[in-house]
């Protein structure tokens, strides 16, 4: 903004400006206008309506709070909203720190191995989250799932455990799922990124006398820090597009449920609930100020360094 | 010094043990989708987990085959072949995501490049919007988008789901990103030599960004390939549908089949790795510019 | 501007390629020279896995002749349990609702036949089809307000499928009454005593995770102690009742039974082919007569275990009541008379001529009427030994109660209910909890 008020900047030189600014803005405009602001707003709009899918009109009447009220009392839409925060808090981290001991582990390694780990950590990334979870829910099966087989093996239980019939266990299953899927492109990112960090610096550390670990904190994070943000904001992205694992695995029972897919729930299983489009878009609206609010503390957070 | 040695080397074994306990960890997924295809329905559905096929057999993708079928493409009057289903959802999925990937590579480079760049009025908004949206998943605007679809006469398209794709921010942020390293001093130059804004954003930005542009397009179209949800809610037909909502079928109708389960995963997997061998240097050279330049 | 010609001109050629690519090509131009005045017409089926209507050969076989008589193609989609009424609703949403659907009366009656999706399809019935459609289905498919939004073509009873091999090795085959197929619920708890005594872990389960098979779970429940799931006129739902308290409670402390809210029905069938489970709650006919993956044969475990059908167990055995099961065709008013009147003739044509026949065998299921337009339907599975046996069984079908009010929420609360039980929860609190939540829904 402040760029804008730079007076080198002709009346003329503006305009060309401007033109040529909204020209090449155009073409992503019409799609990012016409497929995501456009529904948001439409989907804000429906959240104080009750627009139901059997009315014939698109949006019913509008009812003010009411939806909203309804949410903060609904305790299956709670149980979803912390659902999907504890697998945001602890996929993110998780993603974050097992990427980044996984790429100091082999940045020095010889370039074979370095790409053979590459390449084995990314390919449940492009494998397909339909594909992997398919095997997935074998692994996990109570009676005939090969974890119950192996863990009795080792000894490590003695009673098969219902991995995703229990409560206890499933979310923790699925986030177990979404962390092999989504820590390839980490991996990657800061192996590249260890890869570029000025040996001067770390070699002057040495020869000062510092540990690893010294090393580590003081010489290196620093300077792996915007990889560090980027890859916050990307698993963040990721970690928040779960649904297929919850759609083919659980269909949100065991305490599995999130608000993505409870707003699926909401609009189209054949429950009771189905088709009040005015509610299932409350949700969504207060899923978005959730995220809203976490991307501009990452933000910050970027700015900041 | 030389008790910290040894505890140097005795933490690199340990990190190597884990290393490679971890890699057969996330290489199991995928061992047992292929040696699964091959099996034969008592040892893929066995009690006991047998570890390698006894006998290799195609059974499993004869019943895929055989199981639905639908001409390979209809374009106009014109109607393919008929073919097995799952090549026919293959074709729609790399479709899917090759136009995605070209769309959202032109959108947001130029898009990109006049966030970057020029100076317009808006543009702080603009941006704010963006990076707003950038986290939104897609079920929030799910009821919407699909209603939009529906007035478009896109429903159970292709286009339906790319379209959502392309116009999701993501791109034009990692585009912003790179062009912003463009030196000021060279679009000037162009602008001195006479070069309309066209050209200088299609012979000075453009290879400037390339390596940008690269990490789009892979990222792009692994999002694409893999936007099981997108499609699920979009496409309804049996020729519509892509590779990963045909494989979800299966699940859902026989979840009594592993074989033919692993024999869809697998063909579902298989072109896409094998892109990923092919390109995979591209692949990381070109997701590592991303974040370093971003 | 020449960037905005090239912006236009990509718009342009995206749009055609929108244009080319679009659904719903009428594929007529092949076999044009049909007569009628329907030639070229096509109609949109979707088609949840019924018997063999899940099946893409059989099912493009019965289009085929269809089209050579009428000249009305249809172009079908297969649905899975797990998410077709997901992808109908979508479809509604989108305006992009087949014209034809295949399912049961809990469906296209009591959920979108009473949300006015459905065309009403009363003028098909004269007096000579209410006399000959079974009195079961042809109330299950109309309104209070004498509405028909299904026109049934098959029903059948639920019951349950055990590994007879199983029994046998445990010594639990003296428990089962395999002339009648019925049994008591004291020898179904021996039974079940005797089975995880040999075999160790849960040799049944009920299964939890969705809606997917939850007719097996109901039956299971009501039945031990006579308990009943709606009141006799449907106005209210009771399976808060003590006698299915005092199931539940039976279930849940009895050990080789599992209450598993990771298994919805088709997983609970997976598991029992394998042979792990023993006896499975989600069981039919046309199961019985589909052939496993494995290729042992129809009737039969991957193991090649013999399997038998059983009515669930009730205090004396002969007083069970059985789910029915009742599936037809319905029809999506999609506001065009033309493919309405289409739909009507492909109803006609299955569900009320002499290619009924050909309709009820791939559904492997029993015909819901007696007869079609001088065909006599009782007799077509006489030669067929599995289904004879079977026959013993229909007379206890009992209330068709999936009618009442509320039935989708019911459901839902069902399946949450028997998840808390199997969790620990108060088992009388959490069913009368859930009972209260169906019933307010049914208000």
């Amino acid at each position: 903004m402040a760029r804008q008020k730079q007076p080198t900047m002709s009346r003329a030189l503006q305009r060309r400006e401007n033109i040529s600014g909204y020209a090449f803005m155009l073409p992503s405009l019409i799609f990012f206008v016409g497929f995501v602001v456009l529904p948001m707003f439409i989907c804000i709009f429906m959240g104080f309506t009750d627009a139901n899918m059997h009315d014939k009109t698109m949006f019913g009447s509008f009812i003010g709070l009411q939806n909203y009220i309804r949410l903060f009392h609904d305790k299956t839409f709670l149980q979803a909203l912390w659902n999907t925060f504890i697998i945001v808090i602890i996929s993110v981290p998780a993603t974050c720190a097992f990427s980044l001991w996984v790429s100091s582990a082999i940045y020095k390694m010889g370039s074979f191995s370095r790409s053979f780990y590459r390449i084995v950590f990314y390919l449940p990334v492009v494998t397909g989250s339909v594909a992997v979870t398919a095997v997935w829910k074998w692994m996990y099966n109570n009676y005939t799932g090969i974890l119950n087989t192996v863990l009795k093996g080792v000894g490590l239980i003695d009673q098969n455990i219902n991995w995703l019939g229990d409560p206890k266990f499933a979310l923790y299953c699925i986030i177990v799922i979404l962390f092999t899927t989504s820590v390839g492109q980490p991996i990657v990112l800061y192996v590249s990124a260890l890869g570029n960090v000025d040996p001067t610096l770390v070699e002057a550390a040495e020869v000062d006398g510092a540990t690893d670990m010294q090393v580590f904190w003081k010489v290196k994070w620093p300077q792996i820090m915007p990889t560090t943000l980027y890859i916050l904001v990307i698993t963040t992205i990721n970690s928040f597009q779960c649904f297929a694992l919850i759609q083919l695995l659980t269909q949100g029972s065991s305490n599995t449920n999130t608000v993505m897919y409870h707003i699926y729930f909401t609009a189209f299983k054949l429950t009771d609930q189905a088709g009040h489009f005015g509610y299932a878009n409350a949700m969504g609206v207060v899923l978005a100020i959730a995220i809203g609010i976490l991307s501009a503390v990452q933000f910050k957070l970027a700015k900041e360094k | 010094m030389n008790s910290g040695v040894q505890h140097k080397s005795a933490y690199k074994i340990i990190s190597v043990v884990i290393l490679v306990i971890l890699a057969i960890l996330f290489l199991f997924p995928l061992y047992w989708i292929v040696t699964g295809a091959f099996k034969t329905g008592a040892e893929i559905n066995a009690i006991k987990p047998v570890w390698f096929p006894s006998e290799w057999t195609l059974m499993n993708f004869e019943h895929l085959f055989s199981k639905r079928t639908c001409p390979l493409f209809q374009l106009g009057g014109l109607v393919g072949p008929t073919v097995p289903a799952v090549f026919r959802w293959l074709l729609n999925t790399v479709f899917m995501a090759v136009m995605a990937m070209i769309l959202t590579c032109i959108t947001a480079s130029a898009a990109g490049y006049a966030l970057a760049k020029k100076r317009f009025r808006g543009r702080a908004i603009v941006f704010g919007l963006i990076v707003c949206a950038m986290a939104l998943p897609k079920q929030v605007i799910l009821i919407p988008l699909l209603k939009e679809m529906a007035a478009l006469d896109l429903n159970d398209t292709l286009w339906a789901v790319i379209f959502p794709t392309v116009g999701w921010p993501f791109g034009v942020f990692l585009m912003k990103q790179f062009s912003e390293s463009i030196p000021g001093e060279m679009l000037e130059a162009a602008r001195i030599d006479g070069a309309s804004e066209l050209r200088t954003f299609t012979t000075v930005v453009i290879p400037l960004v390339k390596p940008g542009i690269g990490a789009l397009a892979i990222f792009t179209f692994i999002n694409s390939w893999n936007d099981y949800f997108m499609q699920l809610v979009m496409l309804t037909s049996n020729e519509n549908a892509t590779i990963s909502l045909g494989i979800s079928t299966l699940m859902a109708e026989t979840s009594i089949d592993m074989g033919l389960l692993m024999a869809g995963a697998a063909l579902a997997a298989a072109p896409i790795i094998i892109v990923f061998l092919i390109f995979q240097k591209y692949f990381t050279q070109g997701i590592t510019m991303g974040a370093v330049k971003g | 501007m020449k960037k905005f010609l090239a912006l236009a001109l990509t718009l342009a050629m995206t749009m055609s390629l929108v244009a080319c690519g679009k659904k719903d090509e009428p594929q007529s131009s092949t076999s044009g020279s049909q007569p009628q005045q329907e030639a070229g017409q096509e109609i949109k089926l979707w088609t949840y896995p019924v018997g063999n209507w899940g099946d893409q050969a059989t099912v493009d076989k019965l289009m085929e002749d269809f089209k050579a008589e009428t000249g009305i193609s249809v172009k079908v989609e297969y649905l899975a349990y797990s998410d077709g009424d997901d992808k109908i609703n979508a479809a509604l949403t989108a305006k992009s609702a087949p014209d034809l659907v295949l399912e049961g009366p809990e469906r296209l009656v009591a959920n979108w036949g009473a949300k006015g999706y459905m065309v009403d399809m009363s003028d098909m019935l004269d007096d000579t089809d209410k006399a000959e459609i079974l009195p079961a289905p042809l109330a299950a498919c109309t309104t209070a307000d004498g509405k028909v939004y299904e026109y049934p073509v098959v029903m059948t009873a639920h019951c349950m499928g055990i590994n007879l091999d199983a029994f046998k090795q445990a010594g639990a085959d003296q428990y089962l009454d395999l002339e009648s197929h019925t049994w008591t619920t004291e020898n179904y708890f021996k039974a079940i005593e005797a089975l995880e005594k040999e075999f160790g872990g849960p040799v049944t389960a009920v299964y939890c995770k969705g809606q997917g098979g939850d007719q097996g779970t109901r039956a299971l429940v009501n039945n031990l102690y006579g308990g009943t799931f709606t009141n006799e006129d449907h106005t209210q739902y009771t399976w808060d009742d003590p006698m299915n308290v005092k199931a539940l409670e039976a279930l849940k402390n009895t050990k080789g039974i599992a209450f598993d809210a990771s298994l919805e029905g088709g997983d609970e069938i997976a598991l029992f082919y394998q042979g792990v489970l023993k006896i499975a709650n989600c069981w039919n006919i046309a199961q019985q007569m589909n052939p496993n993956q494995a290729n042992t044969g129809a009737g039969k475990t991957m193991n090649g275990e013999e399997i038998i059908c059983m009515a669930f167990p009730s205090e004396n055995g002969d007083d069970t009541q059985l789910c029915g099961g009742i599936w037809g065709f319905g029809i999506f008013d999609n506001g065009d008379p033309a493919k309405i009147d289409a739909a009507k003739k492909f109803i006609k044509y299955f569900a009320d001529s002499e290619h009924t026949v050909d309709a009820v065998k791939t559904a492997n299921f029993f015909p819901a009427r007696t007869a079609a337009e001088g065909t006599d339907l009782t007799t077509i599975w006489a030669d067929n030994e599995v289904m004879n046996d079977y026959q013993v069984l229909m007379p206890y079908l009992g209330d068709y109660y999936n009618v009442i009010k509320g039935w989708t929420a019911s459901r839902v609360e069902w399946f949450n209910m028997l998840q808390e039980v199997g969790q620990g929860q108060d088992i009388a609190e959490s069913a009368k909890t859930h009972a209260e939540a169906a019933n307010a829904a049914a208000q």
